[in-house]
């Protein structure tokens, strides 16, 4: 089952909306509620991390009956150096992105340490592309 | 320790989940920073206290599979947030004290810190 979802950078008021319906979706279909978790996790800040850097994204949420895959594909300014970003406590977030408790440099660490695979990439002027995988077992 | 009991101990106001205050508080955890609260893995019965009274931190107790939540320092708490608070069966109290002060008055009722 796939499943697309639009986010629009800068719009705090629904950053999370997402990882709400993805998190019900889970749980309706009886995945255990750490892999629940984990998954929302780290979708919950790869979707902040649209909201707070990016013009605008899509979430495609790939529902497989022993995984989920999540590509989070955003039109923006880019990661000109992942490696630096993946690095705690680094980060470029705005002061309006700190007053809502993001922008301190472990979105990425936190998004890595909740998923079973990890791929970004990502081109400077363009924008970035996240691909998670859980898997439920 | 019941939430009724934490409630009193800081004189704070229910914002909503008024039919679950009989339940059980074991740890607290205290933090502005959402990305941090994301951190944590076993919060069964763990109270955050946060500064931060926004979506985002409601958002993230959603996220985290936290229920019990202490806002301090008197923040104002928009009817967006108790809506979506409410939705998940949240308990939300507010309370006038600072975090230093809510921390301490706890840890000394005999709340243990999650780490």
């Amino acid at each position: 089952m796939n499943f697309v979802y639009h986010v629009e950078g800068g719009d705090f008021t629904n950053a999370g909306s997402t990882s709400s319906q993805v998190k019900r979706m889970l749980k309706k279909i009886g995945v255990s509620p750490e892999i629940v978790k984990k998954t929302v996790v780290a979708l919950y800040e790869a979707e902040v991390n649209i909201v707070a850097h990016a013009y605008r994204g899509d979430i495609t949420v790939d529902l497989e009956e022993d995984h989920i895959k999540i590509v989070l594909a955003d039109e923006g300014p880019g990661i000109p150096d992942i490696d630096r970003a993946m690095q705690k406590g680094y980060s470029t977030a705005s002061q309006k992105v700190r007053e809502m408790g993001f922008g301190a440099g472990m979105g990425l660490p936190n998004i890595k340490n909740n998923s079973d695979s990890l791929n970004i990439t990502s081109e400077v002027g363009k924008g970035t592309t996240i691909e998670l995988i859980n898997y439920f077992q | 320790m019941t939430l009724k009991e934490i409630k009193d101990l800081v004189q704070g106001e229910i914002i909503c989940g008024e039919d679950y205050l009989d339940q059980q508080i074991e740890c607290v955890f205290a933090s502005d920073l959402m990305s941090d609260v994301l951190t944590l893995k076993d919060v069964n019965n763990l109270l955050l206290l946060t500064g931060l009274s926004n979506l985002q931190s409601i958002r993230t107790c959603e996220m985290s599979d936290i229920s019990f939540l202490l806002i301090v320092r008197g923040k104002e708490v928009t009817e967006e947030m108790k809506e979506l608070a409410e939705d998940n069966d949240m308990v939300v109290i507010r309370t006038e004290y600072s975090m230093y002060k809510t921390s301490g008055i706890l840890y000394n009722a005999g709340l243990p810190a999650v780490y």
